[in-house]
Order: structure tokens, then C-alpha cells, then sequence
């Protein structure tokens, strides 16, 4: 499976965006997000990108204000996906010019959209990213 | 018309929640928001649809229940434009689950769209199956997804290849007709394809064994040569991630070739030169290219040995180890993990380095590495390591110290070279982090102590100095030591025993004391420990008379404890000191040696059969009552494990379990004990041994009977020994004293008591008599005790044999389960029955009582009924 799920969390906890590839009751994620959120953002900038809760790694990076945490399988190479949140990060600034926590807000369905070009089902689909944001822009255009 | 620039709605709603203080006030937000979209589902609002979805969706995220807009959703999937498709897709994927009926309904939908003429419409149904396909779903919809495979835009074909490991992964039984489409994919140019291509690959290579062969043999080449273009390929603007094309995709090849070559040599000797090239070119200075460096050191580890590649590996993770980079070092210290089953003298080259990861400030890291740690630890090396590792307790986080203590615990267990290494390293971890250790732990310890006799005097003169000093309380330090200064406070005081190693150090009778006596009275100790130190205190008042006095006022303390296991152990503690001097001293002995490989089994879970004890017998009982039901079983557990080979012999096991010489005593206890029955009782009531097969259930009920008296069944039975005038108990332990006070010399009188009341038949017909014997407790002359004697008068055996009992009102009846169930013909034997009656209107009225029997003849059922009018007056 590779990825489980992939969260965006602001300094203060708060979700932006999650999106989890499975299946989990609104009370479990609650609880999942509440527990990870609470282990990472203690954790200090020299400390590694790796936490491990139960029986799955959490890889996660900050980006000024914001946290992406990556949920992946014990055997998933940790530094790719670290490559890989960098990339999605370099993917919606692309999109939305320095991207920040209010563009992913106000703009959470197209912030999904790009994801969705890029992962599927917890597995890489795309590396690319103009040919991650092609439909994305060719979307807007149309509209 | 763009519902998301236009809607300043969404927009207001996400203001509105961002700007709550409060969660309360959040939720009113939401609250308004949900009822408002509510209403414009019921009154079936076109234009707002989307713009409602987007918003559950941020509530979605939010954390709060959204199910209502399902159905929206699957309007939205339902209608024709392409952007209320693509918001309709995204609720369904983010709003649904494959759990929900609901998605039943979506199926016709989806198929629909993966045969639309509109490639994105496409594109967005397989994104959709891929994440949320169900199995059913999957097995209607494989035929077209395995057409998309072959579809002319490569943005379709890779999205059909993730959908169809979803396919494969709900219905392994189709992961044959991908096999083909999936090696024509490996074939692409386009890296989307390739990338998907090869987890489809991947994938089918773990459903299916025919698959992995297949894919050996044909793409095993292809992947090789794909993966050196892409290392060689000139700088790709596209793909490029710090000067390397495409790590994903490197990542991606390297795994499926590990896939294919573990196991097979000529795969992996094919291999060989590209991975070689892969560990030597790639920088390593940014991170992508360290992911493929980690990515390159698990495959050549995978895959089958070439000893030059592994070198390269270890190699490579050497210099990984020693970047300053933490995450470089986590990598690290989890691929040696993988590592040390292939070349574990290699990995025990960086032993001081990973050593110092166990001390990182970061707890990622530490967890790692003590991991490694524990896998590295052998014979030779366990001491330095040990000595590290317990050093390190000493400062390490209060919440990394449970970890810690369990994984020193282990090795210390497993590798010491010899017993007093072994009771030193765990003296340590017990005054370090006494409260982290496990119960088996210190019960083990206490085992390995208790046979190591050369080193009593020495464990527990070091005990003694280890609690003097602990500053807090670390709860299985305070109870091992307790224990052997309960055991070997003579040696601890005589300096009995003295190694050359040690400083003779001076230890009055007193002190000795003391350290009990702090033990019992610190407020945070727990029941056990105050349990077991006061059994200590009785085994001193033995072994230091001239302290006798102090031990007893000490005892009786808790003659008022509000815990009735303490209040218990205190009175009869209390009374065997004061009334029972002849005979303390003898059940106060050392406990025997306890039986090391007998523990050693029981913690590895395989008892062998031959040595059930009792415990074993109990755990089987049919209403689940079992040792766990008894916190202070485990105390006496270690000594119940004890018992060397269950005998028929009663008086073996009081002798194992209790360390009572009994030749000592001045009559053998067998004499004063009813013959057979009473044996049995005895066994019974001190839980131990096995008795022989034919009462084996009659025996276990008992200790089940007793068990319900008492949660400490077995120290019950320890404790309800001392022969003390039977006035002083209430009725809760009386039919034990009967027994057991026989066994003093000075009550020897008591079991006579039991005659007082003559027995009568109290039921007799052509097949079956019954007959009553009484005894009652002088405390209590309510309190009727009848053992009912059943015999068979047919020459017929009768079974599944039954005895009811009825009472009026003012009596209250308790049966005790019977003896057997068979009971054999012509007067050959017997079943016997306890009952316990008490007479509320004691002395006013009789005992009266209705009977029914119930059995088998020849498989056919008799029942006899009748009254019992004939009790003794004054029951």
C-alpha cells in the first residue's frame, strides 16, 4: 500500500486538509489526528522526521506555519517520501504562487485535486508537475 | 460558470469558523451551516450543489459527521457537466467509505464513466474505483479497467494501473488477467506509466506465484536496462530532484527488482552490475539521492549473496551511521536491523556507534537503536553492553525507562554468564527503575536467588544496602528485598556466606527490621509488597527472637486494616506468634529451593502435562475461576511450581509447599487426619499437587470453593494452618480449622468436635441410602455442617447422579459440588456431599429439608424424592 494517509496541520493542530487511503471512522480519525499531532508538533527541528506510532511510521515536515504528515507502512523508504511532501509542496506553489495555510484552505477542493493526480490509493502516480497540474489549469481555463 | 469563484458562501463559512475562539462556538457554526444545507438538499437546489458538497467537505475535515450529503454526492456523479462530476468524485472518495451501501449505487455510474468519450471524465472514474473500489465493485468493473490499460493517452493508463491493485488486492483471483497489460507497461517511456507500471507489477508478484516466475523471466532484463538509462539519462527538467531523474521512480525499480531477485540467483546475478553502479554513482550529499542509496542497500541485502555488493552496503550504511543528519541515521540503524541476519560481524563493528544512538536526545532514534541493540547482544559481548546500557538507566527519560528496563532485562536474562553477574546487573535495574520491571521479572530473579545458595548471604546483604539507598520508592527492589531478608535475614545479619568480593558490613537484628518495617509502613507501597512484607516480619520474629516482641506489635497494627487481606494475615500472623512458639519456628522455615527449569517452562508457556500443579488443574475449572482471579497467588505461585512430582502423599507436598520438616514435629499429621477424605481436603485446601486422576475434579472444585472465600487461596491455606482455638474465626475459614487443627499437637482434641451430633440415614429406599454426619463451629451455632454420604444398594451402577436439597425460609442451604457423579453397585463405594445449612431461628425451630435424586440406570433416568424429619434437635 505504501501511503495511508496524508494530513496538513497547522501550528496549532488545527487540520487543513486530510486525506486517508483507509478505511477509518470519523471517531477514529479524530483520535488518530489528535494522538500524531500531538507527537510530531512536540518534537523538536534537530530531532529526524520519523515518528512511529503504532504499527506504522509518521513522516513529516514543516513548512513555515504548516506540517505535512505522511502516514506509510513500515517497510516505506522514508526518505522518499520525504522527497515526495517536498515535491507536492513544490507542486501547489507552482499552482498558487507561495503557496500558504489559506490557500489550501480556501482552495481545499483543488489542493484535493492535485493529490488526487499524484497519489492514488496510497500509491505514486505522478512526479511530474506540469503533468500533475495540466487538468488542474486546463479545468480552470474551461471555467 | 466556476462554483468556487463565484462562491463567496464557502468562502464566508470557512471566515466565519476560522474566526471561532471556542470550540463551542465552532460547532454552532457548523451547526447552522449543516441545517442550512440540509434544507437546500430537501428542496433539491441545482444550483448550489456543489458549493454545498465543497463545504461538507471542509466539515468533513473538520471532524464532524457528514452522511447526509452522500446521495449529493451521487447526484453530482450523475449529472452531465464535468465540473460537478469532478466535485461529485472527490465527495465520494472523501465523504464515503467501501463500507457504505450507498456505494452500491455508484457502480452503474462508474462504468458509465470508464467508457465516456470524454478522456478526463475517464480519468476522474478511475481515480475514484481506485480509491474506494469495493470487491464487488472490482469484479464488475475489471473488464474495463483492463481495457484502459491499453487506452491511447498515457494519463489514463496510468491511473487504469493503480486501479487495478485495488482490483487485485480486493479480488486476488483476478490478478491473472493483468499479468499481460501489466508487462507491456514496463515497456513505456512515459514515466507515469513506468512508475505505476512497476507497483503493478510489485503487486501481482505478491498474489501470485506464476506472476513473480513470469515477470523473471521476461521483464527481468527490460527493468535492468530501464533503470540504467534512467541513472545514465541526461538532465531531465521534468523529473529532475536535485540532479538525479526521477528518485521516485529509482525508488519504485529498485523494490520491484528485489522483488524478482530475492530467491533466485540468476535474476540476482543479473542485477548485479546495476545496483553495483546504482551504490557507487549516486550522490549522496542531497537527500533524494540517500533515498536511493537506502533503497539500493535493502535490495542488495534482499536479494540473493554476492559478497562484494554487501560489503558496498554495509559500507554505505556506515557512512550513513555516521552522518550528522538524523534522519540519515535512522535510515540507517533500520536498515542494520535487515542487516544483521546477513552479516552480523559487520554490524557489530559499529556496536560503540549505535551504543551512542541508545543515548540520542531524540526518541525516534533511541527506540531504533536499542531495537539493534538487543539484536546484537551475545555471549561475548553482553557485558560491556549491559554495563553501558544500565549506566544509561540511570539518566534516560522516565518514559524511554520502560523500554530500557525491559529490553536489559531480557538480555541479562538470556546471556548472563553466571548467577551472581546475573543478580548484580538485576539489583541495578532494580534500585534504578524497580518500578518498570515486570512481575515474571523480579519473579525470576527470586528463582534464580533462591537456588543459588552459595549467594544468599551475599544477595542479601546486597539488597539490604541497595534499599538503604534507593532515595525513591521502586516497588519490585523493595519486594525482592523484602523476601530475602525475610528468608535470609540470618545470614544478612551474620555475615554468613562472605565473598572475597564483598566488606563485611554490620547489620543488627534491628536494623534488619527496620527495613521491613519502612517497607510496610510507606504509603505508596501496594498490597503486595505490604502482603509480602509482612510475611517477612513473620519469618523474622523466628529467626530474631530478641526481636520477637517488636515484630509481633508491628503485626498486630494491622489487626484493624481496612484491607482485608492484610487485616487476615495480621490476626493469624498475630496469633501464631502469640499462642503457636513450638510450632513457628517450623513454619516459618526457609522456603525450599524453587525450581528453576519449571519456571523457565511455565514463563515460556509449556508446562509438560506430568507437572501440572495446581494451578495448571485450577485454570480449567468450567466457570473460568483461575490463579489470575488471586493478586497474591502470584507470590506463592513461584512456590507452587515448586512441587517436584505431584505423589498421592499428602504430607509430601505441605512439606514442598510450606518447607515444614514435619518429621519434626512431634506427631506425624497423618494420624490426626480422617483417613482418606481428610487427605484430600488438605490437598485441596492448600491448592497444591495433583490428586489422583479419579478425584481430579472433585479436588479442583474444592480449591474453587476455597478460592471463593478467599482471593489468596493458596496463602489462605498457608495461613489457616496455624492451629489456632477455632473461637477466633469467624464462619468464613471454620471447616478448614477442623481439619487443619489436627495437625497441632495441642489441639488435637479439635476434630473431635465434629461427633457431637450423632449421624442419622436420612434417606433409604430399595436402591440408595443416604446418610448425614454433622459437625458444627463453635463460633458460630447456626451453622450447620453435614457431610451426606450417598451409597449405591443395586448392583447396577448408576450415573450423572444428582443431589437437590430444598429448605424452608428460615434456613439458608449451600451445597458444595459432590465427590463424583458415578456412583458403583452393591455398596462398593460412594459419593460424599458438603452442605452447609445455617439456621436463622436457631434454637426455635428444626432442621427440615426435602430431598431429590436424580440418575442413570442403563440410560434410564430414575428420580427419588424425600424429607429428612429426622435431623438431631439443636442444629
Amino acid at each position: 500500500m505504501g501511503i495511508r494517509f496524508i494530513l496538513m496541520v497547522n501550528k496549532q493542530g488545527q487540520t487543513r486538509l486530510a486525506q486517508y487511503y483507509e478505511n477509518l471512522t470519523l471517531e477514529e480519525r479524530r483520535a488518530l489526528e489528535g494522538e500524531i499531532v500531538r507527537k510530531c508538533l512536540a518534537r523538536n527541528e534537530q530531532q529526524c522526521s520519523f515518528v512511529e506510532h503504532r504499527n506504522y511510521k509518521i513522516v513529516y515536515r514543516r513548512y513555515a506555519s504548516l506540517f505535512f504528515l505522511v502516514g506509510v507502512d513500515n517497510d516505506e523508504n522514508e526518505l522518499a517520501i520525504l522527497e515526495f511532501i517536498h515535491l507536492l509542496v513544490e507542486t501547489m506553489d507552482r499552482h498558487f504562487g507561495n503557496v500558504c495555510e489559506l490557500d489550501i484552505m480556501f482552495h481545499l477542493e483543488k489542493a484535493h485535486f492535485m493529490l488526487e493526480e499524484m497519489v492514488m490509493n496510497g500509491c505514486i502516480v505522478e512526479t511530474s508537475k506540469s503533468n500533475i497540474l495540466s487538468p488542474i489549469q486546463l479545468m480552470e481555463k474551461s471555467s | 460558470m466556476n462554483p468556487f469563484s463565484s462562491g463567496t458562501r464557502l468562502r464566508d463559512m470557512i471566515r466565519a469558523i476560522r474566526a471561532c475562539k471556542t470550540a463551542a462556538e465552532e460547532r454552532a457554526v457548523i451547526r447552522k451551516e449543516c441545517a442550512a444545507i440540509r434544507a437546500a438538499i430537501d428542496e433539491n437546489d441545482h444550483d448550489y450543489r456543489h458549493r454545498n458538497l465543497a463545504k461538507l467537505m471542509f466539515i468533513h475535515m473538520l471532524g464532524y459527521p457528514t452522511h447526509f450529503g452522500q446521495m449529493e454526492c451521487l447526484k453530482l456523479i450523475a449529472s452531465a457537466g464535468f465540473p460537478e462530476k469532478r466535485i461529485g468524485y472527490l465527495g465520494l472518495m472523501l465523504l464515503l467509505d467501501e463500507r457504505q451501501e450507498v456505494l452500491m449505487l455508484v457502480t452503474n455510474s462508474l462504468k458509465q464513466d470508464l467508457n465516456h468519450s470524454n478522456q478526463y471524465i475517464v480519468g476522474l472514474a478511475l481515480c475514484a474505483l481506485g480509491n474506494i473500489c469495493s470487491a464487488e465493485m472490482a469484479r464488475d468493473l475489471a473488464p474495463e479497467v483492463e481495457r484502459l490499460l491499453q487506452f491511447r493517452d498515457p494519463n489514463i493508463r496510468k491511473k487504469a494501473a493503480l486501479c487495478s491493485i485495488r482490483i487485485i488486492r480486493k479480488v486476488p483471483d483476478l490478478a491473472e488477467n493483468f499479468v499481460n497489460p501489466a508487462a507491456s507497461l514496463l515497456k513505456e517511456k512515459h514515466h507515469g506509466v513506468m512508475i505505476t507500471g512497476v507497483q503493478l507489477c510489485t503487486e501481482l508478484c505478491k498474489h501470485s506465484p506464476e506472476a513473480l516466475e513470469y515477470f523473471r523471466k521476461k521483464s527481468t532484463e527490460a527493468i535492468v536496462k530501464t533503470l540504467k538509462d534512467l541513472v545514465n539519462s541526461p538532465y531531465a527538467p521534468e523529473y529532475d530532484i536535485a540532479g538525479i531523474t526521477d528518485p521516485f521512480l529509482h525508488i519504485r525499480m529498485l523494490k520491484f527488482l528485489r522483488v524478482l531477485g530475492q530467491g533466485d540467483a540468476d535474476a540476482s546475478d543479473y542485477m548485479n552490475d546495476i545496483l553495483a553502479q546504482v551504490a557507487t554513482k549516486t550522490e549522496s550529499n542531497k537527500n533524494a539521492g540517500n533515498a536511493i542509496l537506502y533503497e539500493c542497500v535493502e535490495t542488495i541485502m534482499s536479494i540473493e549473496d554476492s559478497g562484494g555488493l554487501r560489503v558496498l552496503a554495509i559500507n554505505i550504511l556506515g557512512r550513513f551511521l555516521s552522518n550528522r543528519d538524523n534522519n540519515i541515521r535512522y535510515v540507517a540503524l533500520n536498515m542494520l536491523m535487515k542487516a544483521i541476519t546477513v552479516d552480523g560481524q559487520a554490524v557489530q563493528r559499529h556496536r560503540t556507534t549505535i551504543l551512542e544512538c541508545v543515548k540520542d536526545s531524540d526518541a525516534s532514534i533511541r527506540k531504533r537503536a536499542l531495537e539493534l541493540v538487543y539484536l546484537l547482544v551475545n555471549e561475548s559481548n553482553v557485558k560491556p553492553l549491559t554495563k553501558e546500557l544500565i549506566e544509561y538507566l540511570e539518566v534516560a527519560d522516565q518514559e524511554f525507562k520502560g523500554d530500557l528496563t525491559a529490553k536489559i532485562c531480557s538480555i541479562v536474562a538470556k546471556y548472563s554468564p553466571e548467577k551472581i553477574w546475573y543478580i548484580d546487573q538485576m539489583l541495578k535495574v532494580l534500585s534504578e527503575a524497580g518500578n518498570f520491571v515486570k512481575d515474571e521479572v523480579w519473579h525470576g530473579l527470586i528463582v534464580v536467588i533462591s537456588n543459588a545458595s552459595d549467594l544468599h548471604g551475599y544477595t542479601v546483604r546486597a539488597l539490604y544496602k541497595a534499599f538503604q539507598i534507593s532515595n525513591e520508592q521502586q516497588e519490585s527492589l523493595v519486594r525482592v528485598a523484602v523476601w530475602c531478608i525475610g528468608e535470609y535475614g540470618d545470614m544478612l545479619v551474620n555475615n554468613i556466606g562472605m565473598l572475597d568480593i564483598e566488606d563485611p558490613i554490620v547489620v543488627t537484628e534491628a536494623d534488619a527490621v527496620d527495613i521491613v518495617e519502612t517497607a510496610i509502613k510507606r504509603h505508596d507501597s501496594d498490597l503486595t509488597t505490604k502482603a509480602m512484607a509482612m510475611i517477612a516480619l513473620l519469618k523474622l520474629s523466628s529467626r530474631f527472637p530478641s526481636c520477637s516482641e517488636r515484630i509481633n506489635n508491628l503485626i498486630a497494627q494491622y489487626k484493624g486494616s481496612l484491607v482485608l487481606e492484610l487485616q487476615q494475615r495480621s490476626i493469624e500472623f498475630n496469633s501464631i506468634i502469640a499462642s503457636h512458639q513450638n510450632m513457628k519456628s517450623v513454619l516459618v522455615e526457609r522456603m525450599p529451593v524453587l525450581d528453576e527449569a519449571t519456571f523457565i517452562g511455565k514463563r515460556a508457556g509449556n508446562i509438560p502435562a506430568s507437572l501440572s500443579t495446581s494451578n495448571g488443574a485450577a485454570i480449567n475449572l468450567p466457570n473460568g475461576v483461575s490463579k489470575s482471579a488471586a493478586p497474591l497467588v502470584d507470590l506463592l505461585d513461584l512456590s507452587s511450581d515448586d512441587v517436584p512430582v505431584p505423589s498421592s502423599s499428602g504430607s509430601d507436598f505441605i512439606q514442598d509447599l510450606l518447607g515444614l520438616d514435619l518429621s519434626a514435629a512431634p506427631e506425624q499429621p497423618g494420624n490426626n487426619l480422617a483417613p482418606k477424605s481428610g487427605t484430600d481436603v488438605l490437598l485441596d485446601l492448600l491448592s497444591i499437587g495433583t490428586t489422583p486422576p479419579v478425584q481430579s475434579t472433585a479436588s479442583a472444585t474444592d480449591i474453587l470453593s476455597n478460592q471463593e472465600k478467599s482471593p489468596t487461596s493458596q496463602l489462605d491455606g498457608l495461613s489457616s494452618l496455624s492451629p489456632l482455638p477455632a473461637s477466633k474465626f469467624p464462619a468464613a475459614v471454620s471447616p478448614t480449622i477442623d481439619l487443619l487443627g489436627g495437625l497441632a499437637p495441642n489441639v488435637a482434641s479439635a476434630d473431635e468436635n465434629g461427633s457431637v451430633y450423632p449421624s442419622i440415614v436420612a434417606y433409604e429406599s430399595g436402591s440408595l441410602r443416604i446418610t448425614f454426619d454433622f459437625s458444627k463451629t463453635a463460633g458460630s451455632p447456626q451453622t450447620t455442617l453435614i457431610h451426606a454420604t450417598f451409597k449405591n444398594l443395586s448392583p447396577n451402577i448408576y450415573s450423572n447422579f444428582i443431589f437437590q436439597a430444598a429448605v424452608p425460609k428460615f434456613l439458608q442451604l449451600h451445597l458444595d459440588p459432590a465427590s463424583g457423579s458415578t456412583l458403583p453397585g452393591s455398596g462398593n463405594g460412594s459419593i460424599t456431599q458438603k452442605l452447609r445449612v445455617t439456621n436463622n431461628q436457631h434454637g426455635k425451630k428444626h432442621l427440615v429439608m426435602r430431598l431429590r435424586i436424580a440418575y442413570k440406570v442403563d440410560d434410564k433416568d430414575i428420580l427419588e424424592e424425600g424429607q429428612v424429619s429426622n435431623f438431631p434437635r439443636n442444629l
